[in-house]
């Protein structure tokens, strides 16, 4: 281990966790990962908290209620590349769809309240409070990078990744994109 | 003149190259012939030009005032340029507003992987949209029209780009289609705004729902979910044939034909 690895977390937010399957799907490519960087902080890895000094961070899923906004704020005051990480996290996508139902109050009432055969009922403990809105991550914090797809393909996440990791190695902070191309862009 | 005698040509130069135009021809035609790409969304080759989606806009002899390609005649010794990164900008703000005023949430789409609108996001590199998305509760929700008994319409999705309202119009010949209202009330409407399935001038050709560059037309049972099986119309098939007596189906319950929306 040396010290000049860089450290990358990935974060879960308003979504599925479809995007981190897409990422595992990177097979034995996360070998190669590994030899690069470290995973400081992920759903995949053991840490409580969002560490300090991050290098690049992807965030999959929309801000949906008070924790992702309150995570989104720190991971972007601590990680030097944030990338939105899936159409969630930069469109809002299935995420958002509440959005027409109105207030969360209607959809909850909705969710747990009408629709379950047995028990209905709102949940108050634990759970954080939903936003009025989903909204994509880039309405919270600044963005770097966007990486649409739902879920981006694995390939697509490795093109982008290998190319993050070489400019970050190389010390450019922001990535030039201009290489990408309708595959590395395309929503849904 | 007659149809065999050649038109005359006129030079143009477009992205630099040099090419013979027929006079006449549009920017977009002529483009497409020499190979030059220009992105395109309401026009389609076979219907009247409508202008609408402002997609293929170009410059013409460093003007700032853009010309619709597919709208706008070739003249001698005009200079087209097609691909300026002031031109590339407008479009990829077109494509984004597009995106921001309707629910196209490419996921949950029946066009999904089949879109025009989503390839033009890609292949004109819309990475994310910069505007307030349109799935704020501030916007009507348009509830889907499922009455048509073979095809959906789902106006969220709709770009009005005016395609399906052409084709009914101009080449089925029926006009069932309008877009009625303006800006961003407009909406497409069958007739004078009845459901689609009530639209007695519709003949059910389903070419409206063959040229919808996205998911606002579709056929119906191409959602989850969607299809709908008749077993019982053995039995009344069998009572029928036993009693010597055709009644109508849909006059009683379980009709085939009953439309569910």
């Amino acid at each position: 281990m040396t010290t000049d690895r860089l450290r990358l977390a990935t974060v879960w937010l308003g979504g599925c966790s479809g995007c981190h399957m897409s990422f595992l799907d990177l097979d034995e490519w996360l070998f190669e990962l590994a030899a690069r960087a470290d995973v400081v902080f992920s759903p995949l890895a053991d840490a409580k908290g969002f560490p300090e000094d991050v290098d690049l961070t992807l965030v999959e899923g929309a801000i949906a209620n008070s924790d992702n906004l309150e995570l989104a704020h720190t991971l972007r005051a601590r990680s030097r590349v944030v990338v939105s990480f899936g159409d969630c996290a930069v469109t809002g996508n299935v995420t958002s769809l509440r959005n027409r139902l109105g207030e969360p109050a209607t959809m909850l009432e909705r969710v747990y309240v009408e629709q379950p055969d047995l028990d209905g009922q709102l949940p108050v403990e634990v759970v954080p409070t939903l936003l009025p809105q989903v909204r994509p991550l880039h309405e919270a914090i600044t963005v770097d990078v966007y990486l649409p797809g739902c879920p981006p393909s694995a390939d697509r996440i490795r093109r982008a990744l290998v190319h993050l990791l070489d400019a970050l190695e190389a010390g450019t902070e922001i990535p030039d994109l201009e290489w990408r191309g309708p595959d590395d862009l395309r929503f849904g | 003149m007659s149809p065999r005698e050649p038109r005359p040509t006129v030079p143009v130069t477009i992205d630099g190259q040099e090419v013979m135009a027929v006079e006449d021809e549009t920017i977009l035609s002529l483009a497409r012939r020499v190979g030059v790409d220009i992105p395109t969304l309401c026009y389609l080759e076979g219907l009247s030009v409508y202008g609408g989606c402002r997609l293929c806009v170009v410059e013409v002899n460093g003007d700032a005032r853009l010309k619709l390609a597919c709208a706008t005649p070739v003249w001698a010794d005009m200079e087209v340029r097609t691909d300026t990164w002031d031109l590339r900008e407008h479009r990829r703000r077109i494509i984004e507003l597009l995106f921001a005023e309707g629910s196209h949430i490419c996921a949950t789409c029946v066009s999904n992987g089949a879109c025009e609108l989503q390839d033009l996001a890609a292949t004109n590199r819309v990475d994310h949209i910069h505007y307030d998305l349109g799935f704020a509760p501030n916007l009507p929700l348009e509830p889907v029209d499922a009455s048509h008994p073979r095809y959906v319409l789902d106006r969220d999705r709709c770009v009005r780009c005016s395609r399906c309202v052409r084709v009914c119009a101009e080449v089925e010949g029926a006009a069932v289609w309008e877009i009625a209202e303006r800006g961003g009330n407009s909406r497409l409407v069958a007739e004078m705004d009845v459901p689609w399935g009530e639209a007695s001038s519709c003949t059910s050709c389903g070419k409206c729902v063959l040229v919808c560059p996205t998911g606002a037309l579709s056929f119906k049972g191409s959602a989850i979910g969607e299809m709908r099986h008749d077993p019982e119309v053995v039995a009344f098939l069998a009572r029928a044939r036993e009693e010597e007596e055709w009644l109508d189906r849909s006059a009683g319950s379980g009709s085939a034909s009953e439309v569910r929306s």
